[in-house]
């Protein structure tokens, strides 16, 4: 089978050829180091300072708040860290989700092991935050609050202008995992509260191993990689110049047909939610029904399990993740599918296709059409279906 | 981690093409192993004549292709066996005869022996017959939800 069907762009998306051509010269031509004193580096600093300033215009920011890093999982790790350290004269406590990104998560139980406290929100069965919750979560020692901008697996989008503006009424710092809305969602870091934001290029047609954090003016932040002077003494490490070229690129390009694209795969997400749901029976769908993002589907297949359904979606050409534990090498499914509250079996069951610009309709009706054969298939041989239809005669 | 690659030919050809999928009407044995919530189920007949000869296993199995793979092969392997020698047919033979498992899926390779042991065990009482080695099976998934935890996972 030559077909390839890629459908899980929220692990990463295709570098657009544009973004590549921009990059391409600053790998064996215009090589130098940015950081150098000679002319031949200036003129690379110049565009490195471009591109800094163009994403920052993307997002309402000043280019001194724009500090770029490795990628998703730094920028969290920093942002967390750092306030945790900046701040832990003034407080010991975080709040943050249960749905978060494991780079949140982890980090957030490394500090727990070091005095810190935090408090995991709970969410609906939508996957959505409880702003009275965060409120009743909120201590005289918070010094931290980490919500995402959108789910990674479900894609459902969190209140985060609220979620900031009560953050800002305490005088808590607010940070925002913003990995899968960057280049997305419309992003205004101070219309919607943010003083910290994560976001990673490979998941909006940039290229892999290059992130930024946003961090507001006067938001006390301590280094998380230390040694040179790169990123105003804030960032150690050679910069990545042609990942920030290539960053810039793609984010530009990923605002100009913000509306388009988001149109597109909004009209192909909701075929395939409305072909599957009507389709294929005892079929649940994950996440918010319509604050989502534009690209995220995600669905729960009862009596079957997730990685027997990939691997048979890949047998025909079809790249899709699950929450299942066989898909992490761990025996539970997905913390944010038991977050919303699915039974273990039926979190073993969850598919996530995620669009992009470039998938068709015909990818649609040939993925569904895919997904009733094997779910048929796979139904046939799962001993819960046998009792299920026994128990129903 | 990309399960596909991972997989032997032999895990894959029992995947993609399962043996002994289904169910029997009038079992010598059934047992099922597993549970929901661990993601793996597996339920196996067996039809044994009269002289104790395993004359055919069926299986069905919710879970990951490994669990599926296993559960195909197990019925392969005690398909015209005695009772004695299915007893025989350990995780080690099943993941042997698949070319190997992946680790992470090793775990998967029990369920299948328990499977086999748990049929035999409802053959032996039904039957009043005495298999060497079999133990009544520790799990029973309407009983215990909690039955299958792997250490070290």
């Amino acid at each position: 089978m030559d077909k390839l069907i890629y459908m899980d762009n929220a692990a990463t998306t295709r570098v657009e050829p544009e973004v590549l051509n921009e990059m391409l010269p600053y790998f064996s031509e215009e090589y130098g180091n940015p950081s150098s004193a000679y002319s031949f580096s200036g003129r690379i600093a110049k565009k490195v300072a471009a591109a800094r300033e163009s994403i920052a215009g993307a997002i309402g920011a000043k280019d001194t708040e724009v500090f770029f890093t490795a990628g998703g999982s730094e920028s969290d790790n920093w942002a967390i860290k750092g306030v945790a350290d900046a701040l832990k004269v003034k407080g010991n406590h975080i709040i943050t989700t249960k749905i978060e990104h494991h780079a949140v998560l982890h980090t957030c139980e490394f500090l727990e092991k070091h005095g810190f406290e935090v408090t995991y929100l709970s969410v609906d069965e939508n996957g959505v935050v409880s702003i009275d919750e965060l409120k009743a979560a909120i201590r005289p020692s918070t010094i931290l609050i980490s919500v995402m901008f959108a789910n990674n697996e479900i894609g459902t989008l969190e209140p985060v202008a609220q979620i900031g503006h009560v953050a800002h009424e305490h005088g808590i710092v607010f940070h925002t995992d913003a990995v899968q809305a960057f280049g997305h969602q419309p992003i205004n870091v101070d219309e919607l509260n943010i003083d910290l934001l994560s976001a990673s290029a490979h998941k909006l047609g940039g290229p892999k191993g290059v992130g930024l954090l946003y961090v507001r003016s006067g938001v006390k932040l301590s280094n998380l990689i230390h040694g040179g002077a790169q990123e105003k003494g804030r960032r150690a490490g050679t910069t990545n110049a042609f990942g920030i070229i290539g960053f810039a690129k793609a984010m530009e390009l990923a605002t100009l047909g913000m509306e388009k694209n988001n149109a597109h795969e909004a009209q192909l997400r909701d075929h395939l939610i409305k072909r599957v749901l009507e389709e294929i029976p005892y079929v649940k769908l994950n996440g918010h029904p319509t604050d989502r993002l534009s690209n995220n589907a995600n669905f729960s297949f009862r009596f079957v399990e997730g990685e027997s359904l990939l691997i048979m979606l890949d047998q025909k050409g079809i790249c899709a993740s699950s929450g299942s534990a066989c898909t992490s090498g761990s025996l539970d499914p997905s913390h944010v599918l038991l977050a919303i509250g699915l039974p273990h079996e039926i979190a073993h069951g969850s598919v996530r296709l995620t669009l992009s610009k470039d998938n068709t309709m015909e990818e649609v009706d040939y993925v569904v059409d895919s997904l009733k054969q094997i779910v048929e298939w796979l139904r046939g041989m799962s001993p819960l279906y046998e009792d299920f239809v026994k128990k129903n005669k | 981690m990309s399960q596909v690659t991972e997989y032997s030919e032999k895990v894959m050809d029992h995947f993609s093409n399962p043996r002994n999928v289904g169910e029997m009407e009038n079992p010598s044995g059934v047992g099922t192993v597993g549970n929901a919530k661990c993601g793996d189920i597996m339920r196996m007949y067996l039809d044994i004549d009269e002289n104790q000869v395993v004359r055919d296993a069926k299986f069905k199995t919710f879970g990951c292709g490994a669990a599926i793979a296993t559960s195909s092969m197990a019925t392969e392997l005690v398909k015209g066996k005695t009772i004695a020698d299915a007893m025989e047919v350990t995780n080690q033979a099943v993941m042997e005869a698949l070319g190997g498992l992946p680790p992470v899926k090793v775990h998967c390779s029990l369920l299948a022996q328990e499977a086999i042991h748990a049929a035999l065990w409802d053959y032996s009482q039904k039957n009043d017959v005495v298999i060497e080695g079999l133990k009544a099976p520790v799990n029973d998934i309407e009983e215990t939800e909690e039955y299958y935890q792997t250490p070290g996972e």
